[in-house]
């Protein structure tokens, strides 16, 4: 009987993390509460109880809007803003390149400014507006910066293309769509591994002389 | 032969927008890893730690135990795939010999090898808990330095059997006759291994619909080879597995075999009864998949004084896995792209404790085209000849390695399109001769050339009650786009407006295609798409009966749900009326389309020329790209926007084969040390300049219907000895390993 107690379970060295964690919460709160009653403690670790408990815990309140929409949502701290968008809310288009800041694929706007959203961990964008790539358009009408890739062909296989189009957005907005060598240097955190780069230098300037709103 | 193309006042040639381009733009193209199914879980991979060796034993209570786990497999515990018992080979292999089969048996065979997969709830537990596998080895001593282990290298299996073999030794006239010219020269040339690196990770979801039904949404260039490879692997009928490839986020190659992570999602989706997706990291972009090999390269060349080849003897090694033996055309184009009476070939591959390479765009010749292209230039040099008209003096109107009539060859016109773009004329004959402030400027030139291969196919055409007309094949489209040419060629055929034609490919339940590779899907999914509008206007031609009679199917307009006569308007019919006379069944067709004899009596090409000026620094060895241009004669041009793009990619490409990309291990642990896009340098926007493209847009008749050949690799073939070329006329300094880094030239 006694080996069946949460506390008396052989604990492997090397997973210290997470022993660590686990100790922690059965040390704390409801847990202690509850094991001051042998007999639920006996079944809460049969049905794995100090698992689903233990949930609440680790997970952390956050609200924000995406596209306009308002969620209340709660997420483990270590969850990105990338995996929030493309595993929980499936707004697939934000991409996954490298999950590293180095190809740019998962560009988001948040309150505006342009992130890498897979080193944004989400827990800190409470609050925060975020527009992805299906929030730009209004309804049908494409924003211009959309209009003006499918023009010039500003993409191949189309996998870096949202990312490419927030930070074009982003380019023309911090200024910096003055002439095609200031556009090459700001835009040279998204990598195109189809080389579409001239066309995509093409679209930013059109959109940019062009005097759209953006 | 026709002496006119298929298609005239048509949308063929036209600059359409792209048919799936507002998907791409706005985010709701659906790549592999972006389905939604019910019960989904993720799966993430563990990999080996040594390079050559065996598994002692792998430790996988923790990870069990850890939060979301559903299942840790290793070969410990693993389903055994019912093909891997016996399997040599699967159906259509890429390469010869066995390919790795996943959580197979215990042994290790190169650095990061999958050994476990941990299934969970959410991707992030997954990662977590495969970070707690403990696995402990016996090493065994690995090799993977390629220069340590030259005296490994072998003729490749499929050579030794069949000595007509492209990769077999071949001899033109006098073996290394280059010896005899009055001026040769002898060169070594490196590239490094080159890393596909697509920006959208190799990633599957593996569903069983039924225990022997299984649908995967998988980042493939061949829907219907691994369809037959995982029907075969699981011992089930080919229909019960069906393989969605619809967007494919760039692969260059990468997805023309079947890898191990794919067949470990496909377990971990039995074991669990629950699909589960699988992403592979950036870092395993490195190590579980395909590259450009490391490959080593000797030219002896010779020419007469006034600049005429005597001989080309072409030497080259690549190195391969341990269990597949990988190869590629290196030294195919010597054979083949100038006159010379005496050429030698000899190709070698060169086991080493690593994965298996794959075709990365271009694949051989481009890797080839390095080396000759280079060697051309140096014997130019010697010669004291300019380099185009060192080429020209020995350009040939035949196939010279088989006497054959090229099918077409517009060479010369893409010698002189790109000479007059790139302004040629300002090229001076002794390298580093032409200044501007700190920097040194240089022009150079590299041909490609790759086979125009049509092969068969397989298209269905449906017209749909209210006058579309679908068509579908198992084709895919990785970027150069495939839907919207389709469109553009099925329009012409029809005599239909594009916006009434749809085109569906990545999908094996839809009529057999090849795999989208070796520049060869215009030209064979084309023809069947051709075909299948012909043979679709022959069955509404048909079931019109009477009133058609006096015409041919071809001259049939359709027009919305009318179909009426082109010569005579007044004959017409409801479309409905011929769904009532089809049994109430809209009117569909599946037609094959295959190349004829026309390969036994001629040598068909696509040739490409890219001309390039550099500006390298004469302090800090930095080279910039001024100014490119890339020339093709690839026959019929469906779509100048989308078939530009891919030569603008093709010429981004080989800026990257140039002067950035390289892969290099640490021999002492058998690893990658440039494993991300920090340490792996792919050409970004600053590195891109203006790019100008240029195409003969002459049909080739005889290649297929349509007169197209191919691009997608020789927009990149002949593109990095272009760059080389001009850095040597810039500096004088001739780099004869890959990448041309600063640190080369200071």
């Amino acid at each position: 009987m006694a080996d069946s107690t949460p506390d008396s379970k052989p604990e492997n060295p090397e997973c210290g993390h997470n022993a660590t964690r686990r100790q922690f919460l059965k040390q704390s709160s409801v847990l202690t509460a509850l094991a001051f009653t042998p007999g639920p403690v006996v079944q809460a670790a049969a049905a794995e109880w100090d698992e689903k408990i233990a949930a609440p815990f680790e997970k952390v309140g956050l609200k924000l809007a995406v596209n306009g929409k308002n969620y209340k949502l709660s997420v483990e701290p270590r969850v990105t803003l990338l995996d929030l968008l493309r595993e929980q809310l499936h707004l697939t288009g934000t991409k996954k390149g490298c999950d590293y800041g180095q190809c740019g694929a998962c560009t988001v706007h948040v309150d505006g400014k342009r992130v890498n959203s897979c080193l944004a961990l989400a827990v800190m964008q409470d609050g925060r507006e975020i527009t992805t790539i299906e929030g730009l358009a209004k309804g049908d009408d494409l924003h211009p910066m959309q209009e003006a890739f499918i023009k010039h062909d500003g993409f191949q296989c189309g996998y870096c293309t949202p990312g490419q189009i927030m930070s074009a957005v982003a380019c023309i907005r911090e200024g910096k769509a003055d002439s095609e060598g200031e556009i090459r240097e700001f835009m040279s955190g998204n990598i195109c591994r189809c080389g579409a780069y001239p066309n995509i230098v093409a679209a930013i300037q059109e959109v940019k002389t062009g005097g759209q709103k953006v | 032969m026709n002496e006119q193309p298929l298609f005239k006042d048509g949308v063929v040639g036209d600059r359409m927008n792209r048919v799936d381009g507002r998907l791409k733009v706005t985010g709701a193209a659906q790549y592999s890893a972006e389905y939604q199914l019910p019960g989904l879980v993720h799966g993430f991979l563990v990999g080996s730690t040594i390079a050559k060796g065996r598994i002692k034993s792998i430790d996988t209570k923790a990870a069990e135990r850890a939060p979301g786990v559903l299942a840790v497999i290793t070969h410990v515990n693993s389903i055994k795939v019912p093909g891997f018992a016996n399997r040599s080979q699967p159906d259509e292999p890429p390469t010869a010999g066995q390919p790795l089969r996943v959580f197979h048996d215990e042994k290790i065979l190169f650095n990061d090898q999958p050994i476990a997969i941990v299934v969970a709830d959410t991707l992030e537990r997954a990662r977590y808990a495969a970070g707690l596998v403990k696995t402990q080895y016996e090493a065994d001593q690995h090799a993977t330095n390629f220069n340590a282990h030259m005296d490994r290298a072998k003729v490749p299996a499929q050579a030794k059997k069949n000595p007509k073999s492209p990769q077999a030794d071949h001899d033109r006239g006098q073996v290394d006759g280059y010896k005899t010219a009055p001026v040769k020269l002898e060169m070594e040339y490196v590239i490094p291994t080159e890393m596909h690196n697509p920006m959208e990770l190799q990633s599957i979801i593996a569903h069983w619909e039924a225990p022997d039904k299984l649908t995967v949404y998988d980042k493939v260039q061949a829907v219907k080879g691994t369809q037959r490879a995982f029907a075969k692997d699981w011992g089930i009928p080919e229909q019960n597995v069906k393989v969605i490839a619809t967007f494919v986020g760039g692969a260059f190659g990468n997805g023309l075999h079947n890898w191990p992570h794919e067949t470990a999602a496909i377990i971990a989706a039995k074991t669990v009864n629950r699909p589960v997706k699988l992403v592979l990291t950036r870092e395993q972009m490195f190590t579980m998949v395909g590259y450009r090999p490391y490959t080593w390269q000797r030219i002896g060349i010779g020419a007469t004084p006034d600049g005429k080849l005597v001989g080309i003897t072409h030497e080259a090694t690549g190195q391969t896995s341990t269990y597949e033996d990988f190869t590629e055309s290196t030294v195919q184009q010597t054979r083949m792209m100038y006159q010379s009476p005496n050429i030698s070939t000899r190709y070698r591959i060169l086991p080493l404790d690593i994965s298996t390479p794959i075709w990365m765009r271009g694949p051989g010749e481009a890797t080839g085209a390095f080396a000759l292209e280079s060697a051309m230039d140096e014997l130019a040099h010697a010669l004291n000849l300019d380099p185009m008209e060192f080429r020209l003096r020995n350009y040939t109107d035949t196939d010279p390695d088989n006497g054959k009539p090229w099918s077409t060859k517009y060479l010369k016109e893409c010698y002189q399109m790109g000479a007059e773009r790139i302004g040629w004329k300002n090229r001076q004959m002794q390298p580093g001769t032409n200044k501007q402030g700190d920097w040194l400027v240089g022009y150079g030139m590299g041909v490609g050339t790759f086979g125009a291969n049509r092969g068969s196919a397989k298209a269905g055409a449906r017209m749909l009650a209210n006058g579309t007309v679908v068509l579908q094949s198992a084709t895919t489209d990785i970027g150069p786009g495939t839907g919207t040419v389709m469109v553009q060629l099925a329009a012409d055929a029809l005599g239909m407006p594009p916006e009434k034609v749809r085109f569906e490919l990545g999908n094996s339940l839809f009529p057999d295609a090849p795999s989208q590779g070796g520049s060869a899907t215009v030209n064979t999914v084309g023809s069947a798409v051709v075909a299948a509008c012909a043979a679709l206007k022959e069955k509404l031609y048909q079931l019109a009966g009477s009133t058609f009679s006096a015409a041919k199917p071809a001259d049939i307009v359709i027009k919305g749900t009318q179909l009426s006569l082109a010569n005579n308007a007044s004959a017409k019919v409801a479309y409905a009326d011929l769904i009532k006379q089809n049994n109430g069944q809209e009117v569909a067709v599946v037609t094959e389309s295959k190349p004829g004899n026309e390969r036994q009596k001629y040598s068909m090409y696509s040739f490409s020329v890219h001309f390039v000026e550099v500006h390298v620094h004469q302090l800090t060895g930095e080279v910039r790209v001024k100014k490119m241009v890339a020339c093709a004669d690839a026959g019929t041009i469906v779509n100048h926007k989308t078939a530009g793009n891919q030569m603008l990619g093709g010429a981004v490409g080989g800026i990257g084969m140039a002067l950035t990309e390289g892969a290099m291990i640490d021999d002492r642990f058998g690893r990658y040390v440039t494993k991300d896009l920090a340490d792996y340098h792919v050409p970004v926007h600053a590195d891109a300049p203006a790019i100008e493209v240029a195409f003969v847009d002459k049909p080739d008749l005889i290649v297929d219907p349509m007169g197209t050949k191919g691009i997608g690799e020789i927009a990149i073939i002949g593109a990095a000895p272009a760059i080389a070329n001009a850095v040597f006329n810039a500096t004088g300094k001739r780099i004869r390993e890959l990448p041309i880094t600063p640190d080369k030239l200071i």
